[in-house]
């Protein structure tokens, strides 16, 4: 790959912010615009931004695409765990209120909940076929 | 003043698409699609939808530019047509079907309209109740994960399915290889 010096330096000193950006975006959700789909996005595109600037294989070293995998299915489970949490403490299916001992405080903790499942699966879905993309017509995995 | 903002956002989109549909040279139509995104997120913006807003900001000019950029490199940024003559029967479908669309949105309520029936259903227990009931000065956030915490699950195990699509698709040969070198339990190099 041809040395891009500038693009580089100039991507670690943006990368942090960027994922910075997506944690608050995700956890602030509640007070402002934003939630866990924005978050999560955002978040795999500074893994994008990273793939982008130091290859592919640079990449797949410090976002592991198996560690990748189980966060696809693990965002997903958290959010469908929550519901079955309401279920077992005698709720209905996402039913939040039952959460916790105050129905305020457990819709809280289930919003905070299912929106950082969303945001970990949509995050590592857009980084999962960023690499297959890219790293379609290799033979390495 | 809002209506001059509107009306140039919308002429933009307009001369956008026409550029999109004409151009031949795929790389340059996908940065014009970017754009097209980027317009369509400050329409929203205009319109008050900024959750909407940030959305299609991120995954329409974003992400969906960067996939249309690796599905080019993959294949190829230069359209190749089968015919070049006019053809009369899609032009015709086309136009009838645009003025029936536009004919059915003489019917529509005004835009930001109080009394259209979308506002008389649900929307004003969205709208009153949220402090009482869950308490999430963001009320995008209080419809989108509680109220309609089941649509958002939904959403969710989309992105999933088409996340396992994508790598069936694209990585299968990686996967099947995966399984093989795990099933033989003598090989070079461990899984």
């Amino acid at each position: 790959m041809i040395s891009h010096h500038i693009p580089r330096v100039l991507s670690k000193l943006l990368i942090p912010l960027i994922m910075l950006f997506a944690l608050y975006v995700q956890f602030h959700g509640d007070y402002g615009p934003g939630g866990g789909f924005q978050a999560g996005v955002i978040f795999g595109a500074g893994i994008i931004l990273y793939t982008l600037l130091f290859g592919l294989d640079r990449a797949k070293e410090v976002f592991r695409p198996r560690v990748l995998e189980i966060f696809v299915a693990g965002g997903v489970l958290l959010y469908g765990g929550v519901g079955l949490a309401a279920i077992f403490a005698g709720g209905n299916f996402l039913d939040y209120d039952v959460l916790a001992h105050d129905p305020t405080h457990g819709q809280h903790l289930g919003i905070l909940l299912v929106e950082l499942g969303v945001g970990i699966t949509v995050a590592a879905v857009m980084a999962t076929i960023f690499f297959q993309f890219a790293g379609r017509g290799r033979t390495d995995d | 003043m809002l209506d001059i903002v509107h009306l140039v956002l919308f002429t933009f989109l307009a001369v956008i698409a026409v550029a999109i549909i004409r151009l031949k040279d795929l790389f340059a139509a996908v940065m014009l699609m970017g754009i097209f995104s980027l317009l369509s997120a400050s329409l929203f913006t205009v319109m008050d939808a900024v959750d909407v807003a940030f959305t299609e900001a991120a995954v329409g000019a974003g992400i969906s530019t960067i996939l249309m950029l690796a599905t080019l490199a993959l294949t190829d940024s230069k359209e190749h047509p089968e015919h070049n003559r006019f053809q009369a029967m899609p032009l015709i479908a086309v136009v009838l079907t645009g003025a029936a669309l536009v004919y059915a949105t003489f019917d529509m309520p005004r835009y930001g309209d109080p009394d259209a029936p979308i506002h008389q259903h649900v929307a004003p227990r969205y709208i009153e109740d949220p402090g009482d009931e869950i308490d999430v000065p963001n009320m995008v956030t209080a419809v989108l994960a509680s109220y309609r915490g089941y649509d958002t699950w939904g959403e969710t195990t989309v992105i999933f399915t088409a996340c396992v699509g994508v790598m069936l698709l694209l990585g299968g040969h990686a996967i099947v290889e995966r399984f093989r070198r795990r099933k033989t339990p003598v090989s070079d190099g461990d899984a």
